[in-house]
């Protein structure tokens, strides 16, 4: 698989990784396009089942990118429950035969552009090399 | 008071699937189907008792979700019969022997309905009209559905025939601070019978599976594992349980110096078969997938 290329979904929350996410766009910092971004008010808000519902139709990886832990949350411990949830669904993704690192969690704040593209491209170098998703496969 | 006749009932009655096939299409007025499918002869059962019956109700946890048999599908049908037949340290079968779908004897061939990769609930396979849920369906939930039918009183098409609410409106322990340091079993000590038991640390499936069943295992002080499916209007039971248990779980803690994420998750030893043990043929990823 030479031209495999990966399709990751990102959930952005509103405050730090999206606004993070543009100033990568401003500053011009390269990253490749295989992401799709979704902004949402708060990391917080990233329910379970919209994670598996996007492997379910297809991705090969979603990031869950948030404020900085401990205080940088706007909702205060939003960004805690993520890491609880995300640290779950690792386990769970893994019983259900999908490699654990196809999801995968950042803090990235407002001034972090240059994380945030580098968090792509790391993250999109390793799908490459894990392959399409067993879901998607079927 | 009389009010039907039973026609079918293959663990009481002694009654041939040839009678079945022998009716009238729509003879039978209400069939209550129970049991997920798992293989060729339920699934052709299904198939049979939708088009006999004018009403078809999935009884029970199997037949509307999966069920337990559903955690099956985290196997295929090959790494069962592996296990089943010759890996498990009981099994002494030197011969390699199978069951086969057909086998040759002198009297003629033998035949097994094909075992699929797969469980699924009931309405995978047809049309269902009514769901009750449960593992078993709580008697009064069976009376309340029976009495709908009898006075022709059923709801629309496709519900759910039980309470709107979750096992936690139903629920008298009293609840106070949800907010938990770290997770327990039953088997690790006799939990206070007033208290909630997810305050003290017990994972109770209350908070996201439907009512209807009185709490009856919470009054007898073990926890929900929920049966009765997911809570109205939420989509998927076990994402929407691993969403509350991280919202009690080590909250306002995180701040304290010996605070770890890994530490409190590793203490989750089987997610799928805590938070999915009724339902994962009808959630969003409903088996394993290989490579
Ligand atoms: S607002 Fe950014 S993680 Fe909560």
């Amino acid at each position: 698989m030479t031209d495999f290329e990966p399709k990751i979904i990102g959930f952005l929350c509103n405050w730090c990784s999206y606004a993070g996410a543009d100033l990568a766009g401003v500053s011009r910092f390269q990253y490749p396009p295989n992401m799709r971004q979704i902004r949402v008010m708060c990391s917080g808000r990233i329910h379970p089942s919209f994670i598996l519902q996007a492997f379910k139709e297809g991705a090969d990886g979603v990031l869950v990118a948030g404020c900085h832990t401990p205080n940088d949350c706007h909702y205060i411990s939003g960004n805690f429950k993520t890491e609880r949830r995300v640290a779950i669904l690792k386990k769970l993704l893994e019983q259900l035969g999908l490699e654990p690192e196809r999801l995968r969690l950042e803090w990235i704040s407002a001034s972090e552009g240059e994380k945030f593209s580098k968090t792509v491209l790391e993250m999109t170098n390793e799908l490459r090399k894990l392959g399409p998703s067993p879901i998607k496969e079927e | 008071m009389e009010i039907a006749d039973i026609v079918f009932w293959p663990v009481a009655m002694d009654i041939k699937y040839k009678e079945v096939e022998n009716m009238l299409d729509g003879y039978i007025d209400v069939c209550f189907f129970n049991g997920a499918i798992r293989n060729s002869e339920q699934e052709y059962l299904a198939k049979l008792l939708r088009r006999k019956s004018k009403i078809l109700i999935a009884f029970g946890a199997c037949a509307q979700l999966g069920g337990i048999p559903g955690l099956a599908n985290i196997f295929s049908a090959e790494e069962i019969f592996e296990t089943i037949y010759h890996s498990t340290p009981s099994t002494n079968n030197t011969l390699k022997i199978e069951p086969n779908e057909s086998t040759k004897i002198v009297e003629g061939i033998l035949e097994l309905p094909t075992f699929y990769d797969e469980v699924k609930p009931l309405d995978k396979i047809v049309q269902v009209d009514y769901y009750i849920p449960g593992c078993p369906p709580p008697p009064k939930l069976i009376i309340q559905a029976v009495e709908a039918i009898r006075s022709n009183k059923l709801p629309p098409k496709g519900s759910i025939l039980a309470p709107e609410i979750a096992v936690c409106d139903e629920c008298p322990r009293k609840k106070e601070d949800k907010k938990i340091s770290e997770i327990k079993r039953v088997l690790d000590f006799v939990p206070d019978s007033e208290k909630c038991l997810l305050e003290q640390g017990i994972i109770c499936m209350g908070p996201a599976t439907r009512g209807g069943c009185d709490a009856k295992c919470i009054q007898a002080n073990m926890p929900c594992t929920g049966c009765g499916g997911p809570c109205p209007n939420i989509e998927e039971q076990g994402a929407a349980m691993i969403s509350a248990l991280s919202t009690v779980l080590g909250i306002g803690e995180e701040k304290d110096e010996n605070y770890s994420v890994n530490n409190l998750i590793s203490q989750l030893k089987d997610p799928l078969g805590t938070f999915y043990k009724y339902t994962l043929p009808s959630s969003i990823i409903k088996k394993r997938y290989k490579k």
